[in-house]
């Protein structure tokens, strides 16, 4: 965002400087909102076909499966499994059986906790809805407040790539006015390229759509390879939203938290000259 | 201290609205009923953006690679319908009624005898399953353009001789309705033919809808009776079909 005037003084560190606008507070809360619900409900959709194909459709009378996640057994002896392109794992106590449940994810994983498909759509397209309707408010007041320059790494991002990269691995984070090289290409990598990923896979699981549009079936390569491709960028997103939460404990939560939800954000003492 | 007061009713806020999700997503609650309403939303844009005659992909016939994967009801007990099994189906008619000027009553010799199309298509499943199959069988634009629908008739509602359900308030029989876009729409045939056979009783015989824009569960099976009504008020519990009034959508385009 634009740098905004300093606050002087404050306690020990540099001091505050608006960092984020209204728009990117706001935007920033729904969709980790709308992303929860729909990573939820999504596994409780999986979960009444808990096997990932590729083409367009699904193998039954032979085998087209990446991933399976199922059970083997009856009662207490049943044990859980997943096959991933055909290593098969045991998983019992947590997917494919719990406690004798056999369901492929755990109820504490799905949105409804209990067994239920048409309640787990109507969540699912509910925030699916949601999340689409604040990407395109965020994609206007990013493009309106010069947001967006922020998220696009430069050359000079791409030279101190290198730097940026060892010293996060040391644990030395920099508090500046804009984003690092790895900030930037993090946070555009789930805006510009995981998110419409994800909505254009599901988007392709639509026959609707795909009487549409049908050329993203041909750039997926299936309905099916559609499907599992939602599944893995939701499991890359997943590994954002670790990563997010280590960063934010690593780089000072009462700082980071203080500026998504006021704005303010304090820098350090040496970054008060430039972007950071 | 006030942002971390904040901060906590935040975060209990979302562990309660977390938690209570589990119940109040539970029937028909106010809260369903809002979130519900993203459905209709659904369908609106999808009628908007491609209402018409947009085609589902039609496949070759090498990517017929399996047998028809049925679901639902595959062996209906009916016992008019085991009785009209037992006759090879020389007595099934179907009925057109309702909002109509012509009744019909057609036997499948009078279905067969009407423009064939043949379609290989991918059946697409709630559950999230694909299957691709040739589906054969007569448009049923054609079958309700003989029985004339009157001004106005705005849904096709197809009746069907499964029992879905046994309950304690008696059976349930399947049941399954469009809007007229759809009835209409080329692709959407009343199929008595599959993968070059007749269709079998798994997959619905002795006639079955193909409504290609659509999820499985539209897809009526053993239908015997095919009503236009100007509301889907008086059917079920309203909600136009049987999987709609336990919590589907009813336009199930995605």
């Amino acid at each position: 965002m634009t740098a905004g005037q300093g606050k002087g003084g404050g306690r020990a560190g540099g001091r505050l400087v608006r960092r984020h606008t209204v728009w990117t507070r706001l935007t920033h809360w729904l969709w980790a909102v709308s992303l929860f619900f729909l990573m939820l409900s999504g596994l409780q959709v999986f979960n009444a076909h808990p096997v990932l194909h590729v083409g367009e459709e699904s193998g039954f009378a032979y085998d087209n499966a990446v991933l399976a996640i199922g059970a083997t057994g009856e009662g207490a002896a049943a044990r859980g499994f997943i096959r991933i392109l055909g290593a098969e794992f045991d998983t019992t106590g947590f997917l494919g059986v719990q406690q004798g449940t056999v369901q492929a994810i755990p109820a504490a994983l799905t949105i409804p906790s209990y067994r239920s498909l048409a309640a787990g759509r109507v969540v699912h397209f509910f925030f699916a809805w949601l999340l689409l309707a604040v990407l395109a408010l965020w994609l206007v007041a990013a493009a309106a407040t010069g947001h967006l320059r922020d998220l696009v790494p430069t050359r000079a991002d791409l030279r101190a790539l290198p730097r940026d990269i060892a010293d996060h691995a040391r644990l030395r984070l920099r508090h500046g006015r804009g984003y690092g090289a790895l900030q930037k290409l993090a946070y555009a990598g789930v805006l510009f390229v995981l998110l419409p990923l994800m909505i254009l896979t599901g988007l392709t699981m639509s026959p609707w759509f795909n009487a549409w549009f049908p050329w993203t079936l041909d750039l997926f390569g299936g309905r099916q390879t559609a499907r599992t491709l939602h599944f893995a960028v939701m499991l890359l997103l997943a590994g954002f939203f670790a990563v997010h939460m280590l960063m934010v404990l690593l780089a000072g939560p009462v700082n980071e938290l203080r500026s998504i939800l006021t704005g303010w954000y304090r820098i350090d003492p040496d970054q008060e000259g430039g972007a950071g | 201290m006030n942002r971390r007061m904040v901060l906590r009713a935040g975060a209990t806020g979302a562990a309660v609205l977390g938690l209570s999700a589990c119940r109040i997503l539970d029937g028909d609650t106010s809260l369903r009923r809002a979130m519900a309403s993203a459905n209709g939303l659904t369908w609106r844009v999808q009628r908007a953006l491609a209402g018409g005659r947009s085609l589902a992909r039609e496949y070759a016939e090498a990517d017929i690679r399996q047998g028809m994967r049925p679901n639902g009801v595959t062996d209906p007990d009916a016992a008019d319908y085991l009785a009209l099994k037992a006759g090879g189906w020389a007595d099934y008619r179907l009925r057109v009624t309702g909002l109509v000027a012509r009744p019909l009553s057609l036997s499948l010799a009078d279905l067969r005898a009407m423009p064939v199309r043949s379609q290989i298509t991918r059946h697409d499943c709630v559950e999230g399953w694909s299957c691709i199959a040739r589906w054969t069988g007569t448009p049923l634009g054609l079958v309700l353009d003989l029985a004339r629908p009157l001004v106005a008739a705005r849904y096709a509602v197809f009746h069907c001789f499964d029992t879905i359900e046994r309950g304690l308030a008696g059976e349930v029989k399947y049941y399954e309705s469009h809007d007229l876009i759809d009835a209409w729409h080329p692709q959407t045939i009343l199929a008595w033919g599959m993968n070059g056979t007749d269709l079998p009783v798994a997959n619905g015989a002795p006639l079955r809808l193909r409504v290609e824009r659509a999820l499985g569960y539209k897809h009526a099976k053993y239908i015997h009776t095919i009503e236009l009504a100007d509301s889907l008020a008086g059917f079920g519990t309203g909600r136009g079909s049987y999987w709609a009034d336990r919590g589907y959508d009813w336009y199930a385009g995605i």
